[in-house]
């Protein structure tokens, strides 16, 4: 859709995996499901982050491709890999820093997040970002995320010395502050140290 | 007689619950041809009823597009929603009349499970009396369902005896909003969140249980509001909270009732608004007098401080919103906890404004629609009081029968399970409520049904309920019979009818009335579609609180939907309530009610240390009827865990993983233990959607609320021990299914 970027916001999700299930519901990959989730760090922390494909500038993937199967289109959107190319070497999978394409065994290929190729030309929003129920997943104008936003959109990243600059914006905290998410630290235990009708 | 069929495994091996993960004719073939429609409708789940458009190709629902014309969602959906196409065509659906023989069941024509159904109600009622038969309704019927059934119960069978599984849910909020300020309805509109400079979230798992009203609580966020959030446990929406308050289950009254003492120790009420608009704010007050900060932290175990900054920020806000749910709800003082959320809106004159309001989350998919006409056991349509002599006549005379006719109330949910039990109600019609598995004590509940001397169901697949059943009606899907619902907003909505039902199913209308006639009271039910009923509700809720008289399904195509009360055809419908700071007592005021702190039914000792407390996760839906059958649903979170602060799974040696057996006052269940830092370290949680012996019920104790008969999901109390062995239900083999669909 003209005008529209993507613009992933982890701090906004809740773990719902609404993405995981409709990503699968896209024509172009029919009960494949190309959204990257994480649960960070179940025994310390509610948080979870979703991903769809950074689609870069530069792609590595494509870079390290020895079938040249890996495109990106010219309006920047890096495709899955093209079934008569790919050889399934994995060489993809191992090289990007974000960790985004995956093997799929059973059609011998790479594949990976196209932004709802199928969607997005014909003026559709990628399926991802249309249900996001926490909108974590955002396909929106950079008007929109600019005036609705408390966080700021960035899209360069340093890995070592690699810089990378992405066509999918990721949204950045205006100041960073460390947070605790132990319950115990919130709760008031009076003066004994563990709450007494527990132990 | 309503024992289920032995052996289960065979029940399970024909009704399931099997998984399916695939669309009809598969991902790559049939389900790949372009649908021959689009049905803008809405999803069958909870209470957001968020808009949907359900793909449809040869009477088959094969998939979904995104609605984002919808202004609730705009496109918007959880998982639930993104795979509730997958039951349509499900191979467990029910496409005849079962009746059960000595080995199980066997299929039926109609005429015989109808006939059969209705002489059995009549010989129990011939036998024992008219209140021996009791009916059971849901909250995920459409309204014309619902208002059916409350028809059906006093007309047709002439029993006081119907309730719903809305009893679970909503009514202790009901029950406090109705005193409280004259009306169960949320006041406000879900745009007003965005609004707000203040959200206070307590008791409502919103990321999991309303996942959409989250993108509400961000955009709020967003524009400068902040966060606090109350629960036991650190829920998704907590991660971005500006203030958490751990609270203890059960004890959310002595939190809210500090609040309020700090707003009315520090001079923060709104003195005008109290004075014009409320009566007995004095009592109330007197009420919170004893509840310092430091009292209510001994309670609830949140620092004092936190309190105060809670009350402070509240205080000190002029555009507040309260969102609260279950969390609230599920006590025995679950009306009380409610009322106080009210007593801070109204102490603060935050309620009727724009970003200001008490806001209660309705849970179920009709939760607001379906408690509104008439299946609860003392209202009538319109939300009128069965005890009101007016209220009578007017809905008499709607139905052409003398207002002598109707009984009296009668039982609410749990009590009717009870009578059951001890052998009072011998006869149950059931639609859409799967008790064995929702209602506390489900060993107690299971006693009930193998007591019944005849036991009807009506519903679309073979729940954990009917298979105790003598006969069990095959029902419709919510796509597959045209209605309306309201959503948690008060917005009616237009529910379209996309397919048939399948095989020989019937709409669960049809079934109903076609019941009527063979109960000999056919002529009060000539209803042949859901529009003929609509019309009829119309009438019956004229005038009436909830007045639907100004609302057609045309109106609300054009309006996306049409806010309740609607007096006329000319009436845009009421989205907001209270702008003009009357409320809908006689007097126009707000009441305060009196607040009192009570311990809960299960209490905590030496012999059951550890606090319990139940919910819901994102991707199943209440007793999982419908969410256990679908694969993608059913792989996010395959079993029931036992969540557990590390300080606790340490006393008792448990790391991650392991076997627990968590026993209650009540029973046992062995579960897999999470250890997380996200819960109390004196609380375990479990969520409930599951059967048997991994059901959270079996737990569960059957205290009730003493005004709002809501049973006490939200605490009991419980010990732990690490278990040796897993246990049986987890060397099940699960029935899975890769090919979508029947053939």
């Amino acid at each position: 859709m003209f005008g529209m970027e993507f613009y992933v916001d982890p701090s906004r999700c809740i773990g719902c995996q609404s993405c995981l299930k409709a990503c699968e519901e896209c024509e172009t990959h029919r009960g494949i499901s190309m959204i990257n989730f994480d649960f960070i760090d179940r025994p310390d922390s509610i948080a979870t982050a979703a991903y769809v494909c950074w689609h870069c500038e530069n792609p590595t993937c494509a870079q390290v491709c020895p079938a040249d199967a890996i495109k990106k289109y010219e309006d920047g959107i890096v495709g899955s890999s093209l079934k008569p190319r790919c050889i399934a070497c994995s060489n993809c999978v191992l090289a990007c820093p974000f960790g985004i394409p995956k093997l799929v065994p059973e059609y011998e290929q790479m594949m990976k997040c196209d932004m709802c190729y199928d969607r997005t030309s014909i003026g559709k929003r990628p399926m991802c970002a249309t249900v996001c129920p926490s909108q974590a997943l955002a396909y929106v104008t950079p008007e929109s995320i600019a005036s609705t936003r408390r966080e700021k959109p960035v899209n360069t990243f340093w890995f070592g010395n690699q810089k990378i600059t992405t066509k999918v914006y990721m949204m950045a905290p205006s100041e960073i502050e460390a947070i605790s998410i132990d319950v115990a630290d919130y709760t008031w235990e009076g003066e004994h140290e563990l709450v007494p009708q527990a132990f | 007689m309503a024992r289920p069929p032995a052996p289960l495994d065979k029940l399970t091996e024909r009704f399931g619950p099997h998984l399916n993960y695939v669309p009809p004719g598969g991902w790559q073939d049939e389900s790949r041809n372009p649908a021959e429609k689009l049905v803008k409708t809405h999803c069958c789940f909870c209470g957001q009823q968020c808009g949907i458009q359900l793909k449809v190709r040869d009477n088959r629902v094969i998939g979904f597009e995104p609605w984002e014309e919808f202004p609730f969602n705009r496109g918007m959906l959880c998982p639930k929603g993104v795979k509730r196409y997958m039951q349509g065509n499900h191979p467990d659906r029910l496409l005849d009349p079962l009746v059960r023989t000595p080995e199980g069941f066997r299929r039926a024509e109609w005429n015989e499970a109808l006939d059969f159904t209705a002489r059995r109600l009549r010989e129990i009622q011939d036998k024992h009396g008219r209140d021996a038969v009791a009916v059971y309704g849901g909250a995920s019927l459409t309204t014309e369902k619902a208002y059916l059934m409350g028809k059906f119960a006093r007309v047709a069978l002439g029993t006081r005896h119907i309730d719903y599984n809305g009893r679970l849910c909503m009514v202790s909020a009901g029950t406090a909003y109705k005193g409280a300020l004259g009306v169960d309805r949320a006041p406000n509109p879900w745009s007003d969140i965005t609004k707000a400079e203040i959200i206070f979230v307590i008791g409502a798992n919103i990321g999991e249980c309303a996942p959409i009203t989250t993108d509400y609580v961000w955009r709020g966020r967003d524009s400068g509001a902040r966060l606090i959030v109350a629960d036991p446990r650190f829920t998704p929406i907590a991660r971005n909270a500006d203030l958490f308050l751990p609270v203890r289950p059960g004890t959310d009254l002595a939190l809210l009732m500090a609040i309020l003492h700090v707003i009315i120790r520090d001079g923060l009420t709104d003195q005008e608004f109290i004075a014009a608009h409320t009566t007995g704010f004095e009592q109330t007050a007197e009420c919170v007098t004893a509840w310092n900060p430091r009292r209510a932290a001994e309670v609830t175990g949140i620092p004092p401080d936190a309190i105060e900054r809670a009350a402070h920020w509240i205080g000190e806000s002029r555009r507040v919103m309260i969102l609260h749910a279950r969390g609230l709800e599920h006590h025995s003082k679950g009306v009380e906890n409610c009322e106080a959320v009210l007593a801070i809106a109204l102490a603060t004159g935050n309620i009727g404004r724009e970003g200001a309001g008490p806001v209660m989350i309705t849970g179920q998919g009709n939760g607001q629609g379906g408690r509104e006409h008439g299946q609860k056991c003392d209202q009538l349509p319109g939300q009128r009081s069965l005890t009101d002599p007016a209220a009578r006549q007017h809905v008499a005379s709607v139905w052409g029968i003398s207002p002598e006719e109707l009984p009296p109330p009668g039982y609410t949910a749990v009590e009717i399970m009870n009578a059951i039990h001890r052998g009072e109600i011998k006869g149950l019609l059931s639609i859409c409520f799967n008790p064995l598995v929702s209602l506390p004590d489900a060993s107690f509940t299971r006693e009930a049904l193998e007591r019944l001397e005849f036991f009807g169901v009506i519903d679309f697949f073979l729940s954990e309920t009917a298979a105790h059943a003598d006969v069990v009606l095959a029902g419709s899907l919510q796509e597959e019979e045209e209605g309306v619902t309201a959503s948690l907003e008060a917005r009616v909505i237009h529910i379209r009818k996309a397919v048939d039902p399948p095989g020989n199913a019937r709409a669960d209308s049809a079934i109903i009335c076609d019941l009527a006639h063979r109960l000999g009271r056919g002529r009060y039910f000539p209803f042949r579609e859901p529009r003929e009923i609509f019309e009829e509700l119309r009438l019956a809720s004229r005038g009436g609180l909830a007045d639907y008289y100004g609302i057609t399904y045309e109106k609300i195509d054009a309006q996306q939907g049409v806010f309740w009360p609607c007096p006329s055809l000319d009436h845009p419908g009421t989205p907001r309530l209270f702008e003009d700071g009357r409320f809908f007592h006689a007097d126009g005021k707000a009441h305060f009610m009196k607040l009192e702190w009570r311990e809960s039914g299960d209490p905590v000792d030496t012999e059951f240390p550890v606090y319990l407390t139940t919910g819901r996760v994102v991707s199943q839906y209440l007793s999982g009827t419908q969410t256990r059958r679908i694969g993608a649903l059913v792989d996010q979170y395959p079993e029931p865990k036992l969540e557990i602060h590390p300080k606790l799974a340490a006393q008792h040696g448990i790391q991650n993983g392991d076997w627990v057996a968590v026993t209650s006052r009540h029973g046992t269940i062995t579960l897999q233990a999470m250890v997380v830092r996200t819960i109390r370290p004196d609380t375990v949680f479990i969520p409930y959607h599951w059967p048997r012996d991994r059901s959270a019920n079996r737990l569960t104790h059957r205290t009730l609320d003493p005004r709002s008969k809501i049973p006490e999901y939200k605490v009991s109390a419980c010990r732990l021990e690490k278990a040796p062995a897993p246990p049986e239900w987890a060397r099940e083999r699960r029935p899975e299914l890769k090919q979508g669909g029947r053939a």
